[in-house]
């Protein structure tokens, strides 16, 4: 199977994991999303409080997360790996460049916005993952049972203005790091045709000023709603 | 026009290399970019001082020999040209000018804006040969090839090996010239026998000369002096991975295992 490592170990192949892993990601914001949307619901939380409960305890759901886990942590290493041997490959740089006559400052910034991306992906962790499974949750009591109150938690984070203000900005990086990846990741693929290409490019450009801007919904409608300005 | 040039000025690939400025004076703007160097080394030689070496052929735009980090893009401010084909009518008088060599880690530097470009006759050398039969010349039209699929490889085959997508991408990666060798050849019948093959050799010759790998800028083919389209790269990433999940091509120790 050596023939399998070395195709992936070449350029080529690691930016196929890296637009593999990337799309992965792609589809696990769907899902993150449509979850999430439960915050819109006006009953106290109880809904978002049973996904969670269901996120958390289901098997499949497990899975699913352990391979989120690993895209993210491929993608990091990837990223680091293609960064370090591209900056290599241009060791004395020009004293004028004018990229910007050729190219679009997302797809030449792809660094430093997921950088910006990781560091929310981390801190995001640890105010609800991290608080979810080892800190102190309130216990809420339903029909169904008694479990954990992390719409509790979510109300707290999001009171607070400082904390959705990031939320925002960071919700505006991924959507600038999308405008370029979602489409890039086909490229990388190989999936370029007249009748698709024009079609994905719509679709990702989309993808990526939707779903960014529903995510940055939550907080602000969080905010208002704590704070009566709803 | 009156111009100021500030052109990268190298002596060897051992030399550290700098900026030098030179002055150049009534240049009218129907003089081509190397026109102007020629006059600015007239100059230079009359006194006695080094004239700035640069590569350049065919002054036509067919051979990509005039390699040159003009303001801040290859060849210059216009898409679509090589530096033989720039005229001064696109600057204005009393412009600085910053000329660079191509910057890449298998470009480098041989004198001044000189670059050594030989890890492109290596990729081409890596890609091998096409089958072609010797016997009885077959007639054209038994092989029919849609319009469409011979343009295609026409327009892939107009790459001049300038390496103009190298100078221009941020990561320095020779994968549109790549593309374009790997493209003209595998959508033609005569070249496709070895196309799988030859997507594998190309790439892993790119990777060993050192060229960064594809971030899909696009820079590459905004700065193309042929226009070559980024469309060539998606097709050598699908040539590139079919051939690795199905070519007979694997490496010595596993044909080993295979055998005992
Ligand atoms: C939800 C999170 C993320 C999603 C959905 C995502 C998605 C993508 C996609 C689809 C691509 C295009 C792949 C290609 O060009 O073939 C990409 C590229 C990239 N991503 Fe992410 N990404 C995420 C997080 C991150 C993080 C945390 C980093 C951290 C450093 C990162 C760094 C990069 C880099 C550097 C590239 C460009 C690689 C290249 O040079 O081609 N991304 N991303
Ligand atoms: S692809 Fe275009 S820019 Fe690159 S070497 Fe060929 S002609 Fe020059
Ligand atoms: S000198 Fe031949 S392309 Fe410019």
């Amino acid at each position: 199977m050596s023939w399998l490592s070395q195709a992936l170990s070449s350029s080529l192949g690691k930016k196929l994991l890296m637009a593999m892993t990337g799309l992965f990601l792609i589809v696990f914001l769907i899902g993150h999303l449509l979850g999430n949307m439960l915050l819109f619901k006006d009953d106290g939380g109880q809904a978002f409080n049973e996904y969670a409960k269901f996120m958390t305890t289901t098997p499949a759901v497990l899975v699913l997360s352990i391979l989120t886990y690993i895209s993210i942590i491929a993608h990091v290493i990837y990223s680091i790996i293609i960064t370090i041997h591209n900056r290599k490959s241009r060791p004395v740089q020009y004293a004028v460049s004018n990229a910007s006559a050729n190219s679009v400052w997302t797809s030449r910034s792809m660094g430093v916005l997921g950088t910006l991306v990781l560091i929310f992906i981390v801190i995001h962790l640890k105010s609800f993952w991290f608080e979810m499974k080892f800190g102190s949750v309130p216990i809420v009591a339903y029909d169904s049972g008694s479990i954990k109150n992390l719409y509790l938690i979510v109300v707290e984070a999001f009171s607070q203005s400082w904390y959705v203000a990031f939320y925002v900005i960071a919700m505006m990086v991924l959507a600038f790091h999308l405008s370029h990846g979602f489409k890039s990741a086909f490229q990388t693929l190989g999936l370029a045709h007249i009748k698709y290409t024009p079609l994905i490019k719509t679709i990702g450009t989309a993808f990526a000023i939707i779903v960014p801007t529903l995510f940055a919904s939550m907080p602000i409608y969080m905010y208002m709603k704590f704070h009566g300005l709803l | 026009m009156d111009l100021t040039l500030k052109i990268w000025r190298q002596k060897d690939s051992q030399d550290r290399g700098g900026f030098q400025t030179h002055k150049v004076s009534d240049i009218t703007p129907d003089t081509s970019f190397l026109e102007m160097l020629d006059i600015l080394n007239d100059q230079l030689e009359k006194k006695n001082e080094d004239p700035v070496h640069f590569d350049h052929d065919c002054r036509e735009g067919i051979c990509g020999a005039c390699s040159m980090y003009i303001n801040g893009r290859p060849h210059g401010p216009q898409q679509g040209i090589t530096t033989c084909q720039l005229h001064m009518r696109s600057f204005k008088d009393g412009d600085t000018i910053t000329i660079e060599p191509w910057r890449a880690q298998p470009f480098p530097v041989i004198k001044d804006l000189i670059v050594d470009r030989t890890s492109f006759d290596r990729i081409i050398q890596a890609g091998g040969y096409i089958s072609v039969g010797t016997g009885g010349v077959p007639d054209a039209n038994e092989i029919p090839i849609p319009a469409r699929v011979s343009n295609e490889a026409m327009d892939a085959a107009a790459c001049i090996g300038c390496g103009a997508c190298v100078a221009a991408c941020k990561n320095a990666s020779a994968m549109l010239f790549v593309a374009a060798k790997v493209s003209h050849l595998a959508l033609l019948p005569q070249g496709n026998v070895e196309a799988q093959e030859r997507a594998e050799k190309m790439v892993e010759q790119m990777d060993e000369e050192g060229f960064g790998s594809c971030t899909n800028t696009g820079a590459c083919s905004a700065e193309c002096p042929k226009g070559i389209s980024l469309e060539h790269i998606a097709r050598l990433n699908r040539e590139y991975y079919f051939a690795k999940q199905s070519s007979d091509n694997i490496p010595a120790e596993d044909e080993v295992h295979g055998a005992g």
